[in-house]
């Protein structure tokens, strides 16, 4: 019983709920097409892919900023690697790892700018994502004079990074083997070939991002630093490199993202991306993370973007015209920020014994220029 | 009068401009060891930003900081933390969405392992923050995994105090611990400062609840419109003194004759 209670009072109890009840919800009227392979690697592969940006964009806003420029900087990162490979012919080796290179320098620009100058990162971020979309146009138009960039990508990338998944399985096991198609011969691969390799590195994202928030001394600083920054510094959080370290994070979420996408589909183009910005703030804020930072959890992002996924696709396998999906999304949030806060009550009462928990409204801001006592 | 030791802090002539705005007006205190020193005053009397001083979010305009003697500035809050300087506000434990454990740790915590793998150390710290909840009276606590929101008030001011202890502060800046208080709360708080005291804490209380004040101060200071209006120790004033001290004196014989004339209307 009292577990029971404690599993209702987790950050992520609501986010799961949520994800449930969709999915439910897409198989009663998706029925049988929404649970086949091909619909279930269709959602999945927009939530791995999404998931890349959302985990470290949730670390972002667990210490209580935003990042509107995640479109901005997927396109330079996804760009950087497309130009480098694609119009100058400089191997794979060079191409991507200069992307995430590109992505992260522009998260350390958000963080320096937002730390030094103390403005709001919703304005910093925003500066970033315009500033830098008319960036990466202005040097792409400049350089290959056009704004869509093919490239030839490599089996090594393909298999890891872009590409799909079984095809990369099968390769592994073809080489342990020695055998050709070793896979196929035991299991009929074909429904599951549309799964993409972006799961692995969206898995591997999460298995990083919970790491820092749960296991380490990091994930405390986060918090503390959502929590109240005021406190956070006297307490002897560093505050800066925190900020900073963060935004590094989700640029390099960001960028990778968009070298993934450039593997999958062989070509990167200038105006990719900003749909993500929206998106990775809905799936971070269904998953149980305050919008003003301080609370919240990777397990519930996870579930967030998944719910993201199946409604923005559980759509195509309802016969429903897809314009729906929307509608469908924007009172999901509504109701996910609702049944948060329901949830979030719930927590901070305690068990045993009436008290007054205080509401949580008294956020100190940064230290003002005059006092106030 | 008293006995001539060198303060653990002294401040000495300190100003604060803002602007042209004078908030502190060459305030000197003494901050001694094992004794509570009352800040007391109205509403924008200065002494948040006093405190602020002290806990180096401010830096003086002019004036200098003396520790044990020796003229030390304090730049910042890490500086202030070096010096053993802890400050308690309002209301206490801050992160009202954490745990209690991982609050109490926030900024120092017990890690185990090393390099990548090295963890905060959870079963350490809870254990560590509920004996510590448990000594100083607080028996309800006995899981670090709560949230600190779900403590009350009393309860939250105490844990900060707690935390100050725990990390060995030499001076602890208490900034309205009881204002948000009930009564049995407020007394618990009150014993708890006492207790911190018997251990050689140096306590600056900043309150305007005069009652309180007189409960555990040693050393009294008031500011009125930033500068010190009047100092003394234990037993020199009476609460009347100081209540009328504190408002302005006048202002408050004013609102009486004004209430008294109201009740003869009535």
């Amino acid at each position: 019983m009292s577990n029971l209670k404690n599993l209702t009072r987790r950050p992520e109890f609501a986010a799961f709920v949520g994800t449930l009840f969709v999915f439910l919800f897409f198989t009663y009227f998706g029925w049988p097409t929404f649970i086949k392979p091909l619909v279930t690697a269709g959602w999945l592969n927009v939530a791995a892919e999404l998931g890349l940006i959302a985990l470290p964009v949730a670390l972002v806003m667990i210490a209580g900023h935003l990042d509107l420029s995640v479109g901005s900087i997927l396109a330079a990162g996804a760009m950087t690697y497309a130009i480098l490979t694609g119009h100058f012919g400089l191997p794979d080796f060079i191409g991507l790892p200069a992307g995430l290179v590109v992505g992260t320098f522009f998260g350390f620009l958000n963080g320096l700018i937002v730390t030094k100058t103390k403005l709001n990162s919703f304005i910093v971020t925003l500066a970033m994502m315009f500033g830098l979309r008319g960036l990466v146009f202005g040097i792409t138009r400049l350089t290959t004079s056009t704004v869509l960039v093919s490239v030839e990508v490599s089996e090594a990338v393909k298999s890891t990074f872009g590409g799909r998944l079984f095809p990369s399985i099968q390769k592994v096991f073809d080489y342990f083997t020695g055998k050709d198609q070793f896979l196929s011969q035991y299991v009929n691969l074909r429904p599951f070939s549309t799964f993409e390799n972006a799961i692995v590195l969206w898995v591997i994202m999460a298995l990083v991002v919970s790491w820092i928030l749960y296991k380490t001394k990091y994930g405390n600083w986060i918090f503390a630093l959502g929590g109240d920054e005021t406190s956070a510094r006297a307490a002897g959080v560093p505050v800066e490199r925190v900020t900073i370290a963060l935004f590094m994070g989700s640029g390099f979420g960001s960028a990778l993202l968009g070298v993934t996408q450039v593997a999958l589909f062989g070509s990167a183009q200038v105006s990719a991306g900003q749909s993500y910005v929206f998106f990775s703030i809905i799936a971070v804020v269904v998953g149980g993370v305050l919008l003003t930072g301080g609370y919240g959890s990777p397990i519930g992002v996870i579930f967030g973007t998944i719910t993201f996924a199946i409604v923005s696709q559980g759509i195509y396998s309802t016969g429903w015209d897809s314009d729906w999906s929307s509608l469908i999304l924007g009172l999901l949030l509504l109701i996910a920020v609702l049944t948060n806060n329901t949830f979030r009550r719930l927590a901070l009462s305690s068990g045993d014994k009436k008290v007054s928990a205080r509401p949580v409204t008294n956020k100190a801001t940064a230290p003002k220029e005059a006092s106030n006592d | 009068m008293t006995e001539k030791r060198t303060p653990y802090i002294s401040v000495e002539k300190v100003s604060k401009v803002f602007g042209g705005y004078v908030a502190l007006n060459e305030v000197s205190l003494e901050i001694h060891q094992g004794e509570v020193l009352c800040l007391l005053g109205d509403n924008g009397a200065g002494k948040s930003t006093l405190i602020k001083v002290l806990s180096g979010f401010h830096q003086p305009t002019s004036g200098i900081i003396r520790v044990e003697g020796q003229e030390h500035p304090i730049k910042s809050p890490r500086d202030a933390a070096d010096l053993g300087i802890s400050t308690v506000h309002q209301f206490g434990g801050t992160f009202p969405l954490m745990t209690l454990e991982r609050s109490f740790f926030a900024g120092r915590e017990p890690t185990k392992g090393w390099g990548p793998f090295e963890v905060f150390d959870s079963k350490t710290a809870g254990e560590i923050v509920v004996r510590e909840m448990q000594a100083m009276g607080i028996t309800r606590v006995t899981d670090g995994k709560r949230l600190v929101g779900s403590l009350s008030g009393g309860e939250r001011q105490v844990s900060a105090i707690a935390r100050a202890v725990y990390f060995g502060a030499k001076v602890m800046i208490l900034d309205e611990p009881t204002a948000a208080l009930g009564v049995k709360e407020a007394a618990h708080v009150l014993r708890i400062i006492m207790q911190a005291k018997q251990r050689g804490l140096a306590v600056v209380l900043v309150t305007h609840n005069v009652t309180h004040a007189m409960t555990v101060g040693d050393h009294f200071a008031v500011l009125i419109h930033g500068a010190k209006a009047d100092d003394f120790r234990r037993g020199e004033r009476t609460r009347e003194q100081i209540t009328d001290l504190m408002a302005g004196g006048e202002a408050m014989a004013e609102l009486e004759a004004e209430l008294e004339s109201y009740r003869t209307a009535n």
